[in-house]
């Protein structure tokens, strides 16, 4: 279902018409309230629901982790580096929260600084390996990763 | 520094001045009513305040009530707080303030000093020129800057819509009340008088309302916090609390037992990309 915006909350900001990877949200030009101008191109990726400031886009959420007319809302906490979940069953007797973390640093800290690296040589340019295999995935240093490498065993029913 | 109700008051009698602010009081009122009819705003307001009363966890007292109406208007009605935009908060700090003053110091230079005979106080002459002036800098600094349309659409700022009855209409207001003031020319006045009769007239096609609805939606959203139903959103945990960590092990896990102040992400650009 795709995304819809409650208008009495709206304030015409923006952050959704920034931030919508498929450029659907725009602000009305009447109204200067945000609108989701083509449903059908919304695949529900929640980050305009995230973005707003005002929580006011929601989505309904599918009908395969609850039954219909179900509410599920977000709130996106940037400064506490956390996202929360609220998941309300049509009747009000399931109503549960999540909470889990978006970050574990200071936003902007965390960002590689790829341009104070060394260049790379002429080995390196023409090895099949793209820039920084080897040390990410571990293909040649420590040995493949394995289940039993990681201490791990294969469980019946779980596809790996 | 002259009272130019009293100036005026040679063309147009005082009676029939108080007389159109009379009537532009009775035309706001029924504005707001046949608005609120129209929209079934206050119906629907209702509604949902009474869905959100059922899943309430707790609820409030008179006296709590109370305390958030006067946060309400401490807040959000005096101080626009509600405004993510510091610029737009400023300019409608400038506007509102600048329209209040105006309006106030307009229906006591009428009613108790448009005769030419008695004199009119410094301080009523001051906030009428100067409600006026900050209604003029509130507004057009939201006109040409501030506006969505022209900071952030790119859309030129003469382009006119329905929408942009109520700021027209008050710019024009406080404009022509300055030049007819500074120049005394009929001409301004009559603009005026247009504009002002499109202003308060015009609050079933505009968005005037809003200084009635906009604080009772601010108050019922401090309502919907304080009782726990919160419009279905998720609680705001406090990280460091041990039965939050607890119940998300995740976040002591990943984030330790007092995680930082993360600072701004997103939210550190202004949208303006659109």
């Amino acid at each position: 279902m795709p995304t819809f915006v409650y208008m009495t909350r709206c304030d015409g900001c923006g952050h959704c018409v920034d931030i919508c990877p498929s450029d659907i949200m725009h602000i009305d030009k009447t109204l200067r309230r945000a609108y989701n101008i083509e449903p059908n191109m919304c695949w529900e990726c929640y980050s305009c629901v995230k973005a707003c400031p005002h929580q006011a886009i929601d989505v309904r959420g599918y009908a395969d982790f609850a039954p219909l007319g179900h509410s599920v809302r977000v709130l996106r906490d940037e400064e506490k580096g956390t996202i929360a979940w609220r998941i309300k069953f049509r009747n009000g007797k399931k109503d549960f929260d999540l909470l889990a973390p978006i970050t574990t640093k200071p936003w902007g800290t965390g960002i590689p600084k790829i341009a104070e690296l060394p260049e790379p040589s002429d080995d390196m340019r023409n090895s099949q390996l793209l820039f920084n295999e080897p040390k990410y995935v571990r293909m040649d240093d420590g040995d493949l990763n394995t289940l039993e490498s990681n201490g791990l065993k294969l469980k019946e029913g779980v596809y790996y | 520094m002259s009272n130019p109700f009293a100036e005026l008051s040679a063309t147009i009698s005082p009676g029939l001045m108080q007389f159109y602010v009379v009537l532009m009081i009775l035309l706001v009122v029924a504005g707001v009513i046949l608005d609120m009819k129209h929209k079934q705003s206050a119906k629907y307001f209702f509604a949902n305040a009474k869905k959100a009363q059922k899943s309430a966890k707790r609820t409030l007292s008179d006296g709590e009530k109370t305390s958030l109406a006067i946060k309400t208007l401490t807040s959000e009605v005096l101080t626009s707080s509600e405004f993510c935009n510091e610029d737009r908060r400023k300019s409608h700090l400038m506007t509102m303030y600048g329209f209040i003053f105006f309006v106030l110091s307009t229906a006591v230079l009428i009613f108790g000093y448009s005769d030419p005979e008695t004199s009119t106080p410094f301080i009523w002459w001051a906030l009428w020129h100067l409600g006026a002036l900050s209604l003029c800098i509130g507004g057009y600094w939201f006109w040409f800057k501030i506006r969505v349309d022209v900071s952030s659409e790119g859309l030129p700022w003469n382009r006119v819509e329905r929408a942009d009855l109520f700021i027209l209409s008050l710019l024009g207001t406080a404009t022509f009340a300055l030049l007819w003031s500074i120049t005394g020319a009929m001409l301004f006045f009559g603009l005026f008088i247009i504009s002002s009769t499109v202003l308060f007239g015009g609050v079933y096609w505009s968005k005037f309302a809003h200084m009635f609805f906009k604080p009772a939606a601010a108050h019922q959203k401090k309502i919907t916090r304080a009782d726990g139903s919160r419009e279905n959103l998720p609680d705001e945990y406090d990280l460091t609390d041990a039965e939050v960590q607890k119940k998300f092990p995740d976040i002591p896990e990943y984030m330790g037992k007092n995680p930082p102040n993360m600072g701004l992400g997103i939210k550190r650009e202004k949208p303006n990309h659109y």
